[in-house]
């Protein structure tokens, strides 16, 4: 505990840990929540795009212990298509359809007593295809003579929109150098430990379909599912799993499933229970976009950035599905960065290919959008003869600019980015660092020095998708905006306190933190308090924006979860002032009582004036409810719709990162050794160091996973080729550099206790980081991650480049 | 000689955690599925089926291994140890309130096999190197720790014990 | 992702073993430590009628001196062979190799007669064994025959096993007095099978020069491959020497191509670790200076 008897800020170790460290947490694939569960599994595609003629299920209907086949036809008669924000005439189902999209898409569903049984059956059914050319390479998508993947829509570029801030062409005219960089960024994914696990039930009279799941949220696709599965939202109920084995965003892409699952299991009137398993997980689940983007940075001689200009052609997949084109629109009313430039153009495509469909993936949209960025920072730092770190000092937001309004429509809180740089020059130790890299290159050896510095939001707003139509539309559609969030204090009549925070954690350790604010407000520990974290849309109190996702439990709903809290610390001290016969503000709620603050003798356990709201209402104070059960519902107002001009503010806080890398290239086999890497981050107030610790250190693990080893790699015919987990490389913890953490919290005005979201952290920026140290070490800028043994040993043959 | 038909039950009996278990498998049942789904014992996770993760590591006759790579009748009368084995009497061992103290689980899918090689590790080696911790570690996969926790709780516990 | 139905039959002595592998021919999967052959048969890419459990069998276990050689049997688990003063100190290139393969917790299980059969060409105790010169054992119902290791690859999972044979012991030869042994492997991740992989064994004359000399490569080709390094023989055991010989072996060897490295990569690798490993050879060998 810390001064003062407060919790918060506090390395309080996790309330979670218990459960999971003995073997006693329960995950989707450990319930049994219904009697008769069969089990699930699919036929999916061989091919990356293909008409299908014909399936014959009746072997597989009739092999013994299977329940019921279904294909794509059935699923098809039996729901609508799933919508998204991009009004194109694509039908997505969550099962093929005549024809195959991607290699993995699902094509048929066995229902059988184990999954060997259904996995048996899966064997059995013969599918006849005709293959169609693929489509893969994003560029080659765009190109008239392409072949398409939804005819209807008559081109692969599903979406196309472009943006203007300022006035970016007479920014570019005055440029003393514009520098230009083209790229390829790769398709990879934070794969999860626990895979997509469903069990989903229909009940008939009056119709219901329940779903016990490790969805994530965000609940807006809630409403989605209704639509596709033709129900009002009471008759969908969906439940989370006590525990969710990681997700990092991509468990958001498991709701097709969840409408595949509850239609099966109406069609063939059993509960059905499907466990992604690994291969499906790495072909058919979800990924980032793999993307080929240009940026053209405009500079003065000194240094100043006056204009950007992005190009982003974003590879889909086979489908835009919900909440796409999201990902390139995370970001967007943040494209200047941590930057004061005003000028800015945003050209976004979006195309679809015979490729896995994109979704929520650490970061969402900001590893791409900071590769444009910061390598344009750094390529115009080289160019201009500059330092690397002192083209970003000065192209700053300076400190009191805060709030700041970003040209696209951002309200930045608060931050002090100079500090921010200082820090990390400070611990990186930056003119050894540089004096040694000297001394290193006239040794002939590659060494490299690269940074990248991001503004990172978070608590989104729902109506920044909709960026991706028109301010016509947009008004045709009605409004949106806002990002809310919930949470509900009970005390029952024993007077124990129960936390519900509707934020299905993934491992972000929510329980802990929610009951180190409700410890603070109620004067108990976290001990004391219980903590309920999953959704049930029957029972809890949630919206649109609930979920776990872009960072929101440290910007909004720590926000709901101190309302709550300030409510029944305010009814609590009501009923003991009016025991203790004094004024309401004399109370105190501390050490486990509630007392008269300056005479602590004189008090009440908390736990019995709490429960004499249950056992004695006739005894509270007049006009009191009787019990304790408080729900916050909040809305950061900061969150509005977007104006005709496309500005939004996307997201509620802008926390800060710099990051620094050095590297050393191994000119004899192509190995990036990390000899330094250093991320000083702005998370405001901390709410418990050792959460924020692990999470910068885990999205540090995602990043240099981006930079140095994964990525989700198809052949020419659109064969997934890292399928297994010993083709697709996450980083072991041989792999790992070290990581030196700093901070500079600035508080965020925005938020209940000065806290701002943070969790995506260097998953943004280790990409770039290393690509700029990568780029430095080999003097050339024509270089594209993952940084992989070959890749980089053939660009370190071939020589300086564009550099 | 042992013969079991494709499809016949088999019975299989275990010592797990020091406590006598039997039920059915068929040849082909994997040891991760008998743990959990016949024994129900669900602290063993399955992350990946082909031996990569190591999620599904478990202790068998004194060695960590992958239980989604042997057949639950390869271990008919087998000694297993499995995470709900590593605390007594509810009392978390040296190992498990490292992690807890060292922030070394996040979503805590992996910690069960990390705890059982881990554990396994220092009764071989209880003085290790960091790069030997890490080279054991690299059998497993952690997606949310980025390990640095993981080898620290490790390295705590081997420090304290030597 | 779960196996196909198959019949499990557990051999608990090697005739049964033979037996039941004359039974079923290549209908027949033999299961060792099932380090390989698990993750085939979940992700049904091996779907055998039954499978051969040998683990029971007593005969394959052990490691031992006979003669010349260190024999191991086959069933010798990858992890007991790494702890074994006899392979450290009679076959120090197989310990050198050994940390290299897979993780711990596959070593606790995997054998080393299991990785030979497999005959992945990056793995690295078939690149070992093929370096040494050593021997595979394999017997048949009422057969029996030693297979050089050198023989015994015939490509990417192939071997010159037949379906009813099953492979019993290794035999390593030990390791002679003023000899070195090096072994490295470039590998994207650790414990990763190796792009590339090098052995060498090195012998050093009284005066510095070669005695003897064998560079293996791993990875490289679709089975493990010796260079031919005869005409090193009475060069100076020096790094120089160590660069020429992995250059020259670099221009010998047929590189495979996928989609992790090129034929060009392959090659560097050849001479990379060729030369690391020669050095290093050379080195504990004894040799005065590199």
């Amino acid at each position: 505990m810390t001064e003062g008897g407060r919790w918060i800020g506090a390395p309080v170790p996790r309330k979670e840990d218990e459960a999971l460290l003995t073997g006693r947490a329960r995950f989707i694939d450990d319930m049994e929540p219904v009697p008769g569960i069969r089990h699930a599994a699919l036929l999916r595609s061989p091919h990356a795009h293909a008409e299908i003629l014909s399936i014959d299920v009746s072997k597989a209907a009739s092999h013994l212990g299977v329940y019921g086949v279904l294909t794509g036809a059935d699923i098809a008669a039996a729901t609508r298509p799933i919508p998204s924000a991009v009004r194109v005439p694509i039908d997505y189902y969550p099962m093929a359809v005549g024809k195959v999209r991607y290699a993995g898409e699902p094509v048929a569903l066995v229902a059988a007593g184990d999954r060997y049984v259904a996995e048996d059956a899966l064997d059995l059914i013969e599918v006849e295809y005709r293959p169609l050319p693929p489509v893969i390479d994003v560029k080659a998508a765009t190109r008239d003579d392409s072949p398409l993947l939804h005819e209807a829509v008559g081109s692969n570029v599903v979406h196309h929109r472009t943006f203007r801030y300022g006035d970016p062409d007479k920014a570019f005219e005055e440029a003393d150098r514009v520098v230009r960089l083209d790229w390829t960024f790769p398709r990879y994914s934070s794969t999860p430990m626990e895979t997509y696990g469903a069990v989903a039930q229909f009940e008939p009279a009056p119709d219901r379909y329940t779903i016990w799941s490790n969805f994530q949220g965000p609940f807006i696709l809630h409403a989605l599912m209704c639509g596709a599965l033709e129900v009002p939202g009471n008759r969908l109920r969906l439940i989370t799993a006590p525990q969710s084995g990681g997700s990092f965003g991509i468990k958001q892409g498991i709701f097709p499933y969840l409408v595949l699952l509850a239609t099966a299991s109406r069609l063939l009137g059993m509960p059905l229970k499907w466990i992604e398993d690994r291969l499906e997980h790495l072909v058919a689940s979800s990924s980032a976009s793999n993307r080929e983007d240009a940026v053209e940075a405009a500079f003065k001689d000194d240094g100043t950035l006056i204009g950007l200009r992005f190009f982003n052609t974003v590879d889909v997949g086979a489908y835009i599905r919900a909440p796409e084109p999201a990902s390139v629109y995370r970001m967007h009313s943040a494209s200047n960065g941590a930057y004061g430039v005003g000028n800015i153009s945003v050209d976004n495509r979006l195309v679809t290919t015979n490729r896995l469909p994109i979704g929520l993936n650490r970061g969402y949209g900001g590893p791409q959008f900071f590769f444009a960025l910061e390598r344009a920072m750094e390529a115009g730092a080289r160019a201009l003869g500059l330092d690397v770190a002192e083209i970003r000092r000065h192209n700053f937001i300076p400190k009191d600019a805060f709030p700041y309004r970003a040209p696209a429509g951002s309200l930045y809180d608060a931050g002090d980015y100079e500090a921010g740089l200082d820090k990390a020059l400070d611990l990186a130790d930056y003119a050894a660092l540089c004096a040694g890299r000297d001394r290193a290159r006239k040794e002939g050896r590659l060494f490299g020095i690269g940074m990248a510095t991001a503004v990172e939001p978070s608590g989104s707003n729902m109506a920044y998708v909709t960026l991706a139509q028109t301010p016509e539309e947009r008004a045709r559609a009605g409004g949106r905006s806002g990002g809310l969030a919930t949470c509900t204090i009970s005390i029952d009549p024993s007077g124990a306190v129960t936390v519900k925070t509707v934020s299905t954690p993934a491992g972000q350790g929510h329980a802990t933190v929610a009951a180190q604010i409700v410890a603070d407000a109620l004067g108990l520990t976290p001990d004391d308090i219980d903590v309920m974290t999953e959704v049930d849309t029957l029972t809890s109190a949630w919206s649109l924006a609930s979920g776990n996702y872009a960072n929101r439990f440290s910007s909004v709903v720590i926000g709901a979860i101190g309302e709550a809290a300030r409510r029944v610390a305010d009814k609590v001290r009501a009923v003991a002032a009016e025991d203790l016969e004094v004024a309401v503000q004399d109370i105190e709620l501390a050490d486990g009582t509630a007392r008269i603050v300056g005479v602590p003798e004189r008090s009440l356990p908390f736990r019995r004036v709490a429960a004499r709201t249950h056992w004695h209402p006739a005894g509270l104070p007049d006009g009191m409810a009787p019990g304790v059960f408080e729900t916050a519902i909040v809305s950061p107002p900061e969150l509005g719709p977007p104006d005709d001009r496309d500005r939004v503010a996307s997201a509620v806080t802008f926390g800060f990162i710099c990051d620094l890398a050095a590297v050393e290239i191994d000119p004899g086999t192509g190995k990036v050794e990390v000899r330094k890497y250093v991320s000083v981050h702005d998370v405001g107030n901390v709410l418990n160091p050792l959460i924020v610790e692990g999470q910068i250190v885990g999205g540090f693990a995602h990043g240099v996973g981006g930079a140095l080893l994964e990525e989700m790699v198809y052949d020419a015919d659109g064969n997934p080729i890292s399928g297994t987990l010993t083709d697709y490389l996450c980083v072991t913890a041989s792999e790992m550099p070290r990581l030196t953490i700093g901070h500079v919290d600035t508080p965020s005005p925005h938020t209940a206790l000065g806290s701002k979201g943070m969790g995506d952290g260097c998953s943004m920026l280790a990409p770039v980081a290393i690509a700029n140290a990568v780029a430095d070490a080999l003097g050339r800028e024509d270089i594209d991650p993952p940084f992989t043994l070959n890749r980089v040993w053939d660009l370190a043959a071939e020589g300086g480049g564009a550099g | 000689m042992l013969r079991i038909e494709p499809g016949a039950r088999h019975r299989v009996t275990v010592t797990v955690n020091g406590r006598l278990y039997s039920g059915f498998a068929e040849a082909r049942t994997l040891l991760s599925d008998f743990l959990r789904h016949e024994l129900k014992l669900f602290g063993t996770h399955v992350g990946c089926e082909h031996g990569v993760c190591g999620a599904c590591t478990v202790n068998i006759d004194g060695r960590a291994v992958r239980s989604c790579l042997l057949f639950a009748v390869q271990a008919d009368g087998a000694e297993i140890g499995t995470v709900e084995g590593l605390a007594t009497d509810g009392v978390l061992s040296p190992l498990q309130e490292a992690f807890r103290r060292r922030h070394a689980l996040q979503c805590g899918f992996c910690t069960p096999g990390i705890l059982i090689s881990a554990t396994q590790f220092l009764e071989t080696n209880p003085d290790p190197t960091e790069d030997e911790v890490r080279e054991m570690l690299s059998g497993h996969i952690c997606r949310c720790t980025g390990y640095e926790g993981i080898v620290r709780a490790i390295l705590d516990v081997a420090g304290d014990a030597s | 992702m779960k196996p196909a139905p198959f019949e499990y039959c557990r051999a608990d002595t090697l005739d049964e073993a033979l037996d039941l592998v004359a039974e079923f021919g290549s209908d027949a999967a033999v299961l060792a430590g099932g380090m390989s052959l698990g993750p085939m048969l979940n992700m049904r890419l091996a779907r055998p009628a039954a499978i051969v459990d040998v683990n029971s069998v007593a005969d394959l276990s052990g490691i031992r001196l006979v003669g010349d050689a260190v024999e191991t049997g086959a069933l010798c688990r990858q992890a007991d062979a790494l702890d074994s003063a006899l392979v450290g100190d009679d076959v120090p290139l197989l310990a050198r190799a050994l940390p290299f393969v897979g993780h711990f917790q596959t070593r606790n299980r995997g054998t080393l007669g299991g990785s030979v059969c497999h005959a992945d060409p990056s793995a690295e105790i078939p690149l070992a064994l093929a370096t040494l010169g050593g021997d595979v054992v394999l017997r048949r119902k009422g057969g029996m025959r030693a297979v050089a290791a050198h023989d015994f690859f015939k490509g990417i999972f192939t071997s010159v096993r037949e379906p009813d044979e099953i492979v019993t012991a290794l035999r390593w030869p030990r390791s002679e007095p003023k000899t070195g042994h090096a072994f490295d492997e470039i590998a994207q991740r650790h414990g990763d099978f190796a792009i590339g992989a090098a052995a060498a064994v090195a012998t050093v004359a009284p005066d510095g020069s070669l005695a003897a000399v064998s560079l293996g490569l791993g990875g490289i080709e679709d089975r493990p491959v010796l260079a031919d390094l005869s005409g090193f023989v009475g060069a100076p055991a020096t790094a120089r020497t160590a660069s020429e010989a992995a250059a020259l072996a670099a221009g010998r060897v047929d590189p495979m191509v996928d989609p992790r490295a090129s034929a060009a990569y392959r090659r560097q690798l050849v001479r990379v670790l060729g030369a690391r490993v020669l050095e290093r050879a050379f080195e504990r060998a004894g040799a005065r200076q590199c």
